[in-house]
């Protein structure tokens, strides 16, 4: 069953198309990742989702009621955490998490005083003295601590350390672990690598890619670089075999994954002595959508990535 | 490198932030001199009407209390007397406000760590907004001067006049550098200072208060509590009459104190800190807090508190002084007449009760405004959206907000008919029967002030982003309709453009119903726009 269903969404602003047909499935009990550059449409399709924003047209399913006709309903089984998170300067962050989830129908005390001491947050302190890195741990704790059937999350870690980030990861299993589904929308990889059983890449209002890590992976090369007592010949021939390099007295290359098989029983006819293979990284996935829109940026943001 | 390097860059860095402000508040207090001097000399033309009202200015304890000593009985003495109070406060606040805009907002937005983190000496900031400040209030005052003496008084008096309502921007110029350094919010420091021209007023008011009468004739000599205030030094001044320029020392000493302690306090704490800790909250929550409409009332009690406050005081001290009215004005056919066209009807105290409602009822208007437009506020700050994303409805949201609103008002226009019934009645006998009368004098302002509600509620749902610049001018709009349409011969249809035109003038007048159930009408047709309109609309920051 499907707890997100996004078909053929649009959302314009004046005479701009944020949203472009847009496409999203979050299956129930997935962590689903949500990537893309700023401004692609990730927030106006969480804005949306909540019932912030009125969509121009398509089909919107959330926990199968309309997002902006059962808001208030849908907003019982959900919780929601911005990636610029502002609260009243003048309130404790102890009352702002009360707060949001006594409006969000009901807190679990012990889920809210165990969260508050793995992040390291002081609910004492009044809200205009934290910093934002602490504002985020209040909208988080407020989230995590309550017991909904879906969890939307806009780059909730911006602002975390690595330790505080960490503890996130940990949280967000948890929450899988006892059923429930989350949309991570993000732009640290890594975290979306270490969490999401499933991601979707949008770009320019639609969403250009989706499936599971390993499906995506596969459409994608795998890079090899080899070392032989006799130089390789023949490479050129083969199917699947790309952008061939003698690197170092070694040949870099990528394969397509189908082709990976032919591929070793080619080489060891020239005995290998060495050989590695990786698997595409997220960053390249990401970069490969990411790359047509800013030609010239492309290069360096591979090149730095590495 | 010194501690100074830079000043003179972030000066003028300052000086275009504040280009429109700075300008505005130079101009306005000039042109704000120029017409209350233009007013009062229309209301007392003659030494015959200027003796009557000295008189009551050293007899009234209401008078002696807000507008202190009167210096003598030329024009320039009375035109003092009615505008010092105003341009002193203003002077007082707006020197504040920019003292902190410029140093510890600055810190506290974290603008003052990249600029620390230039070519910039230790003392720059503070000196930087010193120097701004200071100039801005010896060029207000000085434009000032200039406008006294244009409406026609002596030179010397408008230079001492002026100099005096300068020098209490300039005292209050160190009042604020020391709070800048003491709160870690700009609000905190705000509130400091603000709460020192406070206990200024007061010190000042009990001295005047407490001052004996002159022999000779209409001369007030303070008691010592007006010598503490830099509030109470500018009336010491004596324009005028006869000027005792040596009083000017003062403001500037205090200032030259102030700038002393400031800096050795910046010396000896971090950027970014205060002296004063930070206060903590409550870990968790009061179950009272837990809805919109306990967060609501958490939001605005301060906020009303403070309302309350100022309108109870008001209400009593005019209430007090209606007592005064049939005295102050029996020889004064033009503030006669003034009275009876603010208030209507044909007793003189009864208009003069209905017209100091009718303040109350604008005033309070500006409490609906702004308490209704902090939900704006949250939506463009980005709180509004994580609250919406919760279990509450829109309309509910809205709908608190508004009864909130509707709420305070209906409070503080109750308490201000209940204090100035008492004022009054306390002053004249029979406390109960005018409390009562007045109290509920006040209730029946109440439609216009729904439809004050209503006029923000509609525009916040309809054209969010201009609701803001929108709602203060429709409630400016009716000030000007109300207060100087009859004065302005303006055509009976602009003036009942303003919903205060329709309640009636009570007690001058008896109760209409009609005008108040069409009111309300009005006002709940603007409340349902305003819900439908933010129901059906998208959440632009």
């Amino acid at each position: 069953m499907s707890v997100i269903s996004i078909e053929n969404l649009v959302k314009t602003f004046g005479g701009v198309r944020a949203l472009d047909g847009l496409d999203l499935r979050v299956e129930q009990g997935e962590v689903h990742g949500f990537l893309g550059p700023n401004g692609s449409g990730k927030s106006t399709t969480i804005r949306i989702l909540l019932g912030l924003l009125r969509r121009d047209s398509g089909q919107v399913r959330i926990l199968d009621g309309d997002p902006w006709r059962d808001a208030v309903a849908l907003h019982r089984r959900l919780a929601y955490v911005p990636g610029d998170v502002n609260l009243w300067p003048n309130l404790s962050g102890g009352e702002a998490i009360d707060l949001f989830g006594a409006l969000r129908g009901g807190l679990d005390q012990g889920r809210r005083d165990e969260l508050l001491r793995r992040f390291d947050l002081d609910p004492t302190k009044k809200c205009r003295t934290y910093s934002k890195g602490n504002r985020q741990k209040v909208a988080i704790v407020a989230a995590f601590a309550s017991d909904v059937e879906l969890y939307v999350l806009d780059e909730p870690t911006s602002g975390l350390d690595p330790l505080m980030e960490a503890v996130f990861q940990e949280e967000v299993r948890n929450l899988t672990g006892a059923g429930a589904s989350v949309l991570l929308s993000s732009h640290v990889l890594a975290e979306v690598e270490a969490l999401c059983d499933r991601v979707s890449i949008i770009r320019e209002g639609r969403v250009v890619e989706s499936g599971s890590l390993s499906e995506l992976r596969h459409l994608a090369r795998t890079t090899v670089t080899v070392e032989t007592a006799r130089p390789v010949t023949g490479l050129a021939e083969l199917p699947g075999v790309h952008e061939v390099r003698p690197v170092d007295g070694r040949v870099r290359l990528e394969v397509e994954p189908e082709h990976l098989d032919r591929l070793l029983g080619h080489l060891v006819r020239f005995e290998v002595r060495a050989l590695t293979s990786a698997p595409p990284t997220l960053e390249e996935l990401f970069l490969r959508h990411y790359g047509d829109s800013a030609d010239n940026g492309r290069s360096a943001l591979a090149g730095g990535a590495r | 490198m010194s501690s100074f390097t830079g000043t003179v860059r972030l000066a003028r860095l300052a000086l275009r932030r504040d280009r429109i402000r700075l300008a505005i508040w130079v101009g306005g207090t000039s042109l704000i001199g120029y017409a209350l001097a233009e007013s009062v000399a229309g209301l007392y033309p003659d030494e015959q009407t200027r003796l009557g009202y000295a008189e009551t200015a050293v007899t009234s304890v209401v008078a002696r209390a807000f507008n202190g000593p009167i210096a003598g009985t030329d024009l320039g003495a009375v035109v003092v007397t009615e505008t010092y109070l105003t341009l002193a406060l203003l002077a007082a606040l707006l020197s504040t406000f920019a003292v902190v805009r410029h140093t510890r907002q600055n810190e506290e937005t974290g603008r003052a760590e990249l600029l620390g983190a230039a070519a910039i000496g230790r003392y720059a900031l503070l000196t930087a907004a010193l120097v701004v400040v200071v100039g801005a209030n010896v060029l207000a005052a000085a434009l000032l001067a200039v406008a006294f003496a244009g409406a026609g008084l002596p030179i010397a008096g408008s230079v001492a006049a002026a100099a005096a309502i300068g020098g209490v921007g300039v005292a209050f110029t160190g009042v604020a550098a020391v709070t800048a350094q003491l709160s870690v919010t700009s609000r905190g420091a705000n509130a400091l200072a603000a709460a020192a021209v406070g206990v200024a007023f007061l010190l000042r008011a009990a001295g005047d208060v407490l001052g004996e009468r002159e022999i000779d004739g209409v001369r007030l000599e303070s008691a010592w509590p007006t010598w503490l205030s830099p509030l109470g030094w500018g009336t010491q001044v004596g324009a005028f009459a006869a000027e005792r320029w040596w009083v000017l020392a003062l403001p500037v000493a205090l200032l030259v104190v102030g700038v002393a302690v400031a800096y050795s306090l910046a010396e000896r704490r971090d950027v970014g800190a205060g002296l004063l800790a930070a206060r903590r909250g409550p870990a968790r929550a009061a179950s009272g807090l837990l809805s919109p409409t306990g967060l609501s009332w958490r939001l605005q009690r301060g906020a009303l508190a403070g309302w309350a406050v100022a309108v109870a005081v008001l209400g009593l001290s005019m209430g007090v002084a209606g007592h005064e009215v049939d005295a102050m004005i029996a020889e004064n056919p033009a503030a006669a007449e003034a009275i009876a066209q603010l208030g209507g009807g044909s007793e003189l105290v009864d208009a003069y009760l209905a017209a100091m409602l009718g303040l109350f009822a604008l005033t309070i208007g500006a409490y609906v405004v702004q308490a209704l437009l902090r939900i704006r506020a949250d939506e463009s700050d980005g709180i509004l959206e994580p609250l919406l994303a919760t279990a509450v409805s829109r309309t509910r949201w809205l709908g608190t907000q508004v009864l909130g609103a509707v709420f305070g008002a209906s409070a503080l226009m109750l308490l201000a008919g209940v204090t100035t019934g008492l004022g009054y009645g306390l002053a004249t006998g029979d406390p109960v029967a005018w409390t009562v009368e007045l109290g509920w004098a006040g209730l029946l302002r109440l439609p216009a002030l729904l439809v004050v509600a209503g006029v923000v509620t509609a525009l916040f749902g309809a054209v969010p982003r201009w609701s803001v610049a929108l709602s203060w001018t429709a409630l400016i709009a009716f000030l000007l309709l109300g207060q100087l349409g009859a004065v302005l011969d303006l055509p009976q249809a602009a003036l009942n453009l303003s919903p205060y035109s329709h309640v009636p003038s009570v007690p001058a007048v008896d109760v209409t119903v009609l005008p108040l159930v069409a009111l309300t009408a009005v006002a709940a047709a603007l409340l349902a726009t305003g819900l439908l309109t933010f129901r059906r609309r998208d959440t632009p920051t």
